[in-house]
């Protein structure tokens, strides 16, 4: 066992960043590695490098599920220099690394697959080109090749899928990412005023506003030492859960399409209506864009709001329940879904898959429970696990999650009626710093990672939305279905092209 | 057999009869309306994230505006958004709201080509592209065609193929790495064809305007038959814009 060596913090803990230890590189890489090893309780939130005078700091942290703690650890290593990579020994760390030798030419001498990630515009090697993406190709006879994308057949985001099947079957999927890339971690150096971030927040993935702008805003109060009221952390979790009601509803809709259950499309596709409508009523924008802001909230949630809301519960949900029924009492759905797209436990840890992601095969992931952020500790959340890792467990926990959302919303509103928080607060942040803040979103959880220099301007800003880890347990989950089952696998797990690209 | 008829009983009337007069609920920002009241011009233009607001006089581009409504928070008495979802044109010009313009925003008659009702009047495919978009346009252009909105009644649909489409709508800032393939789908649809730009992000870059990881080139090269701002797009925007571009001249 080495030696440990680590800064302890809690999510949404301002810490100085010389406390954070800087270890030789053999010693950090051992004992991240080791930390996670053996160990599911724990797995790696962020891990990343930025420019030190001529060098690459790289920060890794390690959360720990049941102490409710996030190991961070650094180590100084050359540009454009060969390492021994920790994918190798552990490959919660694969994405990671790919990262950092696109970023900064780092290269790994051991990594089974240093491909580019996302062809960022300050990557390393510009003459590397988002159309020469080096795809695993396999020389014979009997298999063939399909390729899908940039553009989809659906309105949704680009990203290019290459299978490689024998016949109808696909022994393999290998997923290209980078088109949706605009630059967002520079433009949050960049742009300085604090309602150009949040609009950057809001827009680095548009299914999950609520999500990503609530991980910068409770960055941003606690790296500026501000504490927010109770009623901000309630208006905060009214938004998430309703945000995940909405787009599990959406997404039962969508997964209906795609096993030609038209009614099932319908109606589930209009019962999303009354929750972003409600949305609108509330913010002014039925994606909730311009609701979540750092230190005031601009739209207040009134009494009249919570009346409303537990009127439009009060005729979702007999709708809801009537149509859940019957879906999931219809042989012609069912064997589409079960045993369809199965990813083991096994391979959900090895990926490090967080979220519905984690839960569809039992292991337990939820921020709300494990970091709780915004007052979720005084929630007696639990999270959802399924057990079997296929589509059908993927649908079934939209299902109860969507039931467990409102419940938790009225939970809250029996203690909250009116959430007013009009004024702007001054705030500026801390110099020094390293901060981290965790989110479970509907997806899963979300890292926003802040450093501030001495004159407390934001020297490093990094997002991890949960698709980061997601898109290889899709791609895990297709290998030997047939081809014609990949978009209700695909529709399942429906991840984000635009947060992971950034 | 009588589940599923039960189950479309409970739903009731899902559909809205009229797309073109109903009233959306709540506080949706729509078309601004920009008072002459005196105000500390430049601490309004900082204000803004995407410098969608110029002064002296005012005026408010809503190619830029992400809708956030802080500057008539902040600003009540100069700026307010009022409930009108129709802000779709086809001049870019129209789209800056100057003092005291409270008229509608309507599609220029000039710039709308003489084929475009004669060919996509009563039947128009369109091919969506996203080119770096947040997915928050697409969600609500796919809300277009659900059975509230239901856009398809109108003959307009979104087809898998550019071979199929009459013309392209483009959600997101256009990213450098999406600049190929846009172009790409582009040629693929047969001429005559047009495109629409949906969402501030695709009208002006957004908050991402001045991102080097953009290419919005194929812009400048060609011509632009529909603008619908919005961040996201609202339905109702869409379709009414749309529905305008198409009808009878």
């Amino acid at each position: 066992m080495t030696t440990v060596n680590y800064k302890s913090v809690t999510n949404n803990q301002a810490t100085a960043l010389k406390d954070i230890p800087v270890l030789e590189y053999s010693k950090f890489a051992d004992m991240n590695v080791e930390l996670i090893n053996g160990n599911p309780a724990r797995h790696c939130v962020n891990y990343f490098g930025y420019h030190l005078s001529d060098k690459i700091s790289l920060i890794c942290c390690i959360a720990d599920d049941d102490l409710h703690q996030i190991f961070v650890s650094s180590a100084l290593v050359e540009e454009n220099t060969e390492l021994e990579s920790l994918t190798f020994r552990n490959h919660n760390f694969e994405k990671f690394e790919r990262e950092i030798h696109e970023n900064f030419g780092i290269r790994y001498s051991d990594h089974p697959w240093l491909k580019p990630v996302r062809y960022a515009h300050n990557r390393f090697d510009k003459k590397q080109r988002i159309e020469g993406y080096p795809f695993y190709e396999a020389d014979s006879e009997e298999l063939h090749e399909v390729g899908v994308g940039p553009i989809h057949a659906g309105v949704i985001e680009p990203g290019h899928f290459r299978f490689i099947c024998n016949g109808e079957q696909i022994l393999h999927l290998e997923i290209q990412l980078g088109y949706q890339h605009r630059g967002i971690e520079q433009l949050f150096l960049q742009k300085t005023q604090l309602l150009e971030r949040s609009t950057l927040a809001e827009n680095i993935a548009g299914d999950t506003v609520v999500g990503h702008t609530t991980a910068f805003v409770n960055l941003w109060e606690s790296l500026c030492g501000h504490t927010p009221d109770d009623g901000l952390h309630y208006s905060r979790i009214l938004a998430l859960e309703l945000e995940r009601i909405a787009i599990h509803t959406g997404d039962l809709a969508a997964v209906c399409a795609d096993i030609a259950y038209q009614l099932g499309n319908s109606v589930y596709g209009r019962l999303r209506t009354p929750i972003v409508n409600f949305m609108q009523e509330w913010g002014g924008n039925r994606l909730s864009k311009g609701l979540i802001r750092a230190g005031k909230l601009n739209f207040p949630f009134t009494a009249g709001h919570s009346k409303r809301l537990l009127e439009i519960f009060d005729s979702f949900e007999p709708d809801f329940i009537e149509i859940t029924q019957k879906l999931f009492n219809l042989p012609s759905a069912l064997s589409r879904m079960e045993k369809t797209g199965v990813v083991t436990y096994d391979e959900v840890l090895e990926i490090g898959t967080v979220g519905m992601a984690a839960r569809m095969s039992g292991l337990s992931r939820d921020i709300r429970l494990s970091h709780p952020h915004n007052l979720y500790n005084s929630i007696k959340h639990k999270p959802v696990i399924k057990r079997h890792g296929d589509v059908y467990s993927r649908v079934q926990i939209r299902r109860e999650e969507v039931r467990q959302s409102i419940s938790h919303i009225k939970g809250v509103l029996q203690n909250v009626q009116e959430i007013r928080q009009p004024l702007n607060v001054e705030m500026n942040p801390q110099s020094r710093k390293f901060i981290l803040s965790l989110v479970e979103g509907w997806r899963g959880e979300i890292c926003h990672c802040a450093i501030t220099n001495e004159e407390g301007n934001l020297l490093v800003y990094k997002i991890k939305d949960p698709s980061h880890h997601n898109w290889m347990a899709l791609a895990q989950s297709v290998r030997n279905n047939d081809i014609s089952d990949f978009p209700i696998c695909n529709k399942s797990f429906n991840l984000s092209y635009c947060g992971h690209d950034l | 057999m009588f589940d599923n008829l039960r189950i479309l009983w409970h739903q009731g009337k899902q559909y809205i009869p009229n797309v073109t007069t109903v009233k959306v609920p709540g506080i949706f920002r729509g078309r601004p309306v920009i008072s002459k009241a005196s105000v500390d011009e430049s601490l309004l233009a900082d204000l803004c994230p995407t410098k969608a607001i110029t002064v002296n006089p005012v005026s408010l581009d809503l190619g830029k505006c992400t809708f956030c409504g802080e500057c008539s928070i902040q600003f009540p008495d100069k700026i307010s958004f009022t409930m009108e979802y129709k802000l779709s044109t086809n001049d870019r010009a129209r789209l800056i709201i100057n003092e005291e313009d409270d008229s509608p925003i309507v599609l220029n008659p000039m710039l709308v080509r003489a084929e475009i009702h004669r060919l996509f009047g009563r039947s128009l495919k369109l091919r969506q592209v996203s080119a770096g978009g947040d997915n928050s346009c697409e969600w609500e252009l796919n809300a277009s065609n659900n059975v509230q909105f239901d856009i398809s009644r109108f003959g307009i649909d979104f087809v898998a193929s550019p071979r199929h489409a009459d013309g392209i709508i483009i959600t997101g800032p256009i990213t450098a790495n999406m600049a190929e393939p846009l172009e790409r789908c582009y040629n693929a649809v047969p001429d005559p064809k047009i495109i629409i730009l949906a969402g501030t992000d695709a009208i002006s870059g957004g908050i991402f305007a001045d991102s080097p990881a953009l290419n919005r080139e194929f812009l400048s090269k060609h011509t632009i038959d529909l603008y619908v701002p919005g961040n996201p797009i609202h339905p109702l925007t869409f379709i009414n814009g749309v529905l305008e571009l198409l009808k009878k001249r």
